[in-house]
Parts: C-alpha cells; sequence; structure tokens
C-alpha cells in the first residue's frame, strides 16, 4: 500500500508547506502518490510532478474546487484513499479543516499534527501545547495523518518528473459557498517559513507602537509576530498570530519583545534555534526559554536596538 | 431555533503540565479543572443568538466522566436553557466524540452544533469537523464572526492567511475561534439558578456506538528542555552576542 499526499496549492503554485508535508509523507513510505484538487491548477500540478520524492500525481478539477472547501474536497479523496494506506496532508488551516472529515468518512481515528514519523504507524506528536510529547500507535487499517510543517525540511523541488493522472471530480456539497477571502498581503517572509521573526506583545500597550517591531523586522528582512494578547486587544491582525492557537514557527532568530511568554505562546515559537526577550518584567516565563534575555523598557531598548543594528553594515536586506 | 453546545473539560489552561513518572500521561489528580477556552466562546455565542431572539433553547451536551458535570452546570450558569452529560471513562478520541454528539443530534434535533475548535489538552482539532461528515452537514471551522440570515449563517473563519467567508444552509456546525466574543462570567444568582436547571445523565455504552481507542498511547514524555540562556545588561552587548556568538545577525 501508499501514500496519499493532499497537496496544498492556490491553483498556480504549491504552498510552500506542500514540500514538507510530502519530506513527512516519504518517510511513512516512499510509495507517494500526491492529489491536488483545484480549478485550473494545470502549473501547481506540473510543480508537484517535479517533485522528486512523488511518484504519481493525481490532478482533479472543478469549478467547485476553486476555493477549497472540504465538504467538496473530502468525497473525491474519500474514493481515491480506497487504493492508499495513509492520507496525508499538513496541519495547517487547510489541514486543519479538510482531514478530520476525511477521517470520519473513512472511519479512522486522526493521528493530528505529528513532529516525527517512528515507523508507518507509530508517530511523535505534541499535547498540552507542547508541554508533553505522545508517542501514539495507529491500529487503523487507513490512517489519516496531519503533519507540524516547520518539523518537517522541505523536499527537493525540481527534478522529478512523476506522471500526471486525471481523476473524476465528485459532484458539488450545495450546503455550502464559499463568498470571500482577505488575505493580507505582504512583502515580508511568510511568518511560518522566515529566517528571522520579531514578534511583540501586550507589553507594546497599542497598535501604533507596533510601528518599533515593524522597523526591527525592516532592518533583519524578518516577519512580524504577535502573542494572543496583542492579537486580541487589536493591535494586529490574527494572521499574525503566534503559539497553540496560531502558528508554529521555527526560526532560526525569534525576537519577543513584550511579550510575557504565556504557556499557550511559548508554544509556538519555543524550538527556534535562538530566542530574545526584551520585557521589563525580570521574573517573566520568556526569559525561561530565551538565549538571550534582556530585562528592560522596550520603549528605550528597541530604539537603541534600531539604533545598533543601522551600525552593522552586515544586515542581510 | 435549537443550538446545541459541546463543551469538555480540561486542565485549567493556567496550570504547568506534570508528566506522570511512568509516562502514562499527565497528572490530573489535585489539578485544576475548566472548561476548555474556545468552548466558552461557543456557548457565549449560543447564548448571545439566543437573548438577540434569534433561537429558542441553547442545550449544553459534554462527554465525560461524572466531574464533566461542572462544565455542563458551568455553561447553564452562563445561560444554557439544559444540560445533557454522556458519561463515559477514560480517554476517549475525537471520532468516539463525535459518534455519541451524532447520537444526541439525531435525538435532539438540533439547527445548529457550536463548540470550541480545538481542545487544549489533546490538541487534536478534529471532533467538529468529524461531526460534521457523520451528519453530512456543512461546517465552519475557525470562526471568528456568525451572522445568521434566515436558515443560512455567514461565517468569517481565521485561516493562515487572513479571512475567509462562507454561507452555510442550517443545519450546520460551527467550530469557534477565541475573537469569536468575550465569554461573560457567571453572576452568583445565574450559579444558584444552573443548580435547578436539568441534566440529563446517559451512559455512553447505552448510545451503541463502538469507543474503543483506535490509537495506542505508547508513552507520554516530557519535551526535551532548552538549555538556560543568559541575561545580557545591555541593548549593545545583546547585538554583540547575537552577531559574534550566536551568529544570527
Amino acid at each position: 500500500m501508499s501514500v496519499l499526499l493532499v497537496a496544498e496549492h492556490n491553483n498556480k503554485e504549491l504552498k510552500p508547506f506542500t514540500l514538507n508535508a510530502v519530506t513527512a509523507a516519504s518517510q511513512m513510505d516512499t510509495d507517494l502518490h500526491a492529489v491536488i484538487i483545484g480549478n485550473n491548477c494545470g502549473d501547481a500540478a506540473k510543480k508537484l510532478s517535479e517533485l522528486p520524492l512523488v511518484k504519481k500525481v493525481i490532478q482533479v478539477e472543478a469549478d467547485h474546487y476553486e476555493n477549497f472547501v472540504a465538504e467538496n474536497f473530502t468525497p473525491v479523496i474519500v474514493k481515491l484513499a480506497e487504493n492508499y494506506s495513509h492520507v496525508v496532508c499538513s496541519a495547517n488551516t487547510f489541514g486543519k479543516n479538510l482531514m478530520p472529515r476525511i477521517a470520519a468518512s473513512l472511519d479512522t481515528s486522526q493521528v493530528s499534527d505529528i513532529i516525527k514519523v517512528i515507523s508507518a504507524d507509530t508517530f511523535l506528536r505534541p499535547i498540552y501545547a507542547g508541554n508533553a510529547f505522545a508517542t501514539v500507535k495507529s491500529k487503523d487499517p487507513k490512517k489519516c495523518i496531519t503533519i507540524r510543517p516547520t518539523s518537517f525540511d522541505p523536499c527537493e523541488s525540481s527534478g522529478g518528473s512523476a506522471p500526471i493522472e486525471k481523476a473524476e471530480p465528485s459532484e458539488e456539497f450545495n450546503n455550502t459557498k464559499f463568498v470571500k477571502r482577505e488575505e493580507i498581503k505582504s512583502d515580508r517572509p511568510e511568518l511560518g517559513t522566515a529566517r528571522v521573526v520579531v514578534s511583540g506583545g501586550r507589553g507594546m500597550q497599542s497598535g501604533d507602537n507596533f510601528k518599533l517591531i515593524t522597523s526591527v523586522a525592516d532592518k533583519l528582512n524578518a516577519a512580524i509576530g504577535a502573542s494572543r494578547a496583542a492579537v486580541d486587544a487589536g493591535y494586529i491582525s490574527n494572521d499574525h498570530q503566534v503559539g497553540q492557537t496560531g502558528k508554529v514557527v521555527v526560526p532560526d532568530l525569534y525576537i519577543a519583545i513584550g511579550i510575557s511568554g504565556a504557556i499557550q505562546h511559548l508554544a509556538g515559537m519555543k524550538e527556534s534555534k535562538v530566542i530574545v526577550a526584551i520585557n521589563k518584567d525580570g521574573e517573566a516565563p520568556i526569559f525561561s526559554v530565551a538565549d538571550y534575555g534582556l530585562e528592560a523598557d522596550l520603549f528605550e531598548a528597541v530604539p537603541q536596538f534600531i539604533e545598533e543594528l543601522n551600525k552593522l553594515n552586515t544586515i542581510q536586506k | 431555533m435549537k443550538i446545541l453546545v459541546a463543551v469538555k473539560r480540561v486542565i485549567d489552561y493556567n496550570v504547568q503540565i506534570r508528566v506522570k513518572e511512568d509516562n502514562t500521561g499527565v497528572v490530573t489528580d489535585n489539578v485544576k479543572m475548566s472548561t476548555n477556552p474556545p468552548d466558552d466562546n461557543a456557548i457565549e455565542e449560543a447564548v448571545k443568538i439566543k437573548e438577540s431572539g434569534k433561537a429558542t433553547e441553547v442545550v449544553a451536551v459534554s462527554v465525560g466522566e461524572d466531574k464533566a458535570q461542572e462544565t455542563v452546570r458551568k455553561a447553564l450558569a452562563v445561560g444554557a436553557d439544559r444540560g445533557i452529560l454522556i458519561k463515559a471513562d477514560g480517554i476517549l478520541e475525537p471520532l468516539a466524540v463525535s459518534k455519541l454528539l451524532q447520537k444526541i443530534v439525531e435525538k435532539e434535533k438540533p439547527d445548529l452544533v457550536f463548540m470550541g475548535k480545538q481542545a487544549i489538552d489533546d490538541d487534536c482539532n478534529q471532533t467538529g469537523q468529524m461531526l460534521s461528515a457523520l451528519l453530512n452537514w456543512p461546517q465552519a471551522t475557525f470562526a471568528s464572526k456568525i451572522e445568521i440570515k434566515d436558515k443560512k449563517l455567514e461565517v468569517t473563519r481565521e485561516i493562515d492567511e487572513g479571512l475567509e467567508t462562507i454561507e452555510i444552509n442550517i443545519p450546520a456546525i460551527v467550530t469557534c475561534d477565541l475573537r469569536l466574543n468575550e465569554p461573560r462570567y457567571a453572576s452568583l444568582p445565574n450559579i444558584m439558578k444552573a443548580k435547578k436547571k436539568p441534566i440529563e445523565q446517559i451512559n455512553a455504552s447505552d448510545l451503541g456506538v463502538d469507543t474503543s481507542p483506535r490509537i495506542e498511547q505508547i508513552k507520554v514524555e516530557e519535551p526535551p528542555k532548552r538549555k538556560a540562556g543568559i541575561k545580557v545588561k545591555s541593548v549593545a552587548e545583546l547585538v554583540q552576542k547575537l552577531k559574534n556568538e550566536a551568529k544570527v545577525i
């Protein structure tokens, strides 16, 4: 039996985390096929076929797949799943929304958000916001797995030439209609894949003060993150939230400014390679995970930090 | 319109989790338990809809041991009309929970089912979507705004790229995100009143659902510890360390 990976894409291009999901899926079984469901998604299907780890691409197209509605995707994947032992996709909002609907339709108990493939049926996954790691073994004949993309390296993206087969679309689910998507466009690196992330918390005190975070991010070519407290307070939009219920990030450098370090925030960033914390409360839990902590008023320290960065001429823009 | 809201009893979000020495799970004895936070948002939204005159009844349901009754009682104290406790011991997987909830939906015939988007204990993020699949109902996950339009809901969803809006026909499942609303606190008079509201108790084993685990939990461990870092005295020192020691800027 082989593995079926559900590709995430925007009809033109693959989403970057599809490459991480391919790596994870290939560790379950090297006989890896990928399904791409969309509308006029030929270009993305071609890119999928170029991933050397993918042995076959199945392309399914219809108007009602244009906006990735899980109710439309599920029947076609459930049908294809007859030929596979595993169905795999990323544990981001796309996969989190879709996979349980597939799993229940297959009468499978899903294994969510794995961070390691131990064997074809045994996986490591964080629970309690990453405060414990569980090793779990799926006993279902068909396995439905979502993977934490930042825990797996992206696969090689060129050199392959897998055959692309077309499959029949399933009927449209009429009780769900896509209305609109408001994507926040940015010239910055994406939060999930950025090499440097600069995050602000409740300590920023206002949305306006987030321009300090922006200035630091500009200097370091970084993505901008935020704690749930900052998002809840309306300082910044939800797509910046790092944490248990937001995004999990693993950058080379994570700079937490005015963030106390609630358990749920730490869950989203504590695997970062180097962590810097700037906070005026020396007892803040963020210091327990920081490699370099600076106990200072951020409104004094951050402008100085920007000045010091200006002095360095080695910054990569 | 009738709204069923599923609530889960979990270790309080402020509690520092400890792994059991025998690696069979986490310590739950003498640990503060609370309602799963986004389930509070689900109850709040249902009660608000009822207060606006668009719903006639809010029913809270929980699956778990006897003590999960406290979680149902809390939902009653913030405005649910009555409760249902499906009694089951041990860990139930989301698939089993969604099958039990399906039985309650078939009996209660709600127009809407609300619940939190994810439980903060097992972090599975599955039950709402699974219940939608079993019922073949539309699903609106990660909801941060719900508007009721006759027999439809317009739901704004929090997605990785920003926000997405979908329109779903009733009956439907909605899983609630933390920014959907600000859950209220129960007032003392309402807590007293909630004690008189009925909670129906049903044994999971009487619902004809196979809830046996499909996933074997081999072991639960502490995550690897980060090595202790240092405190720097100045911004200049910080920048020097980042440049020369960590070599990340």
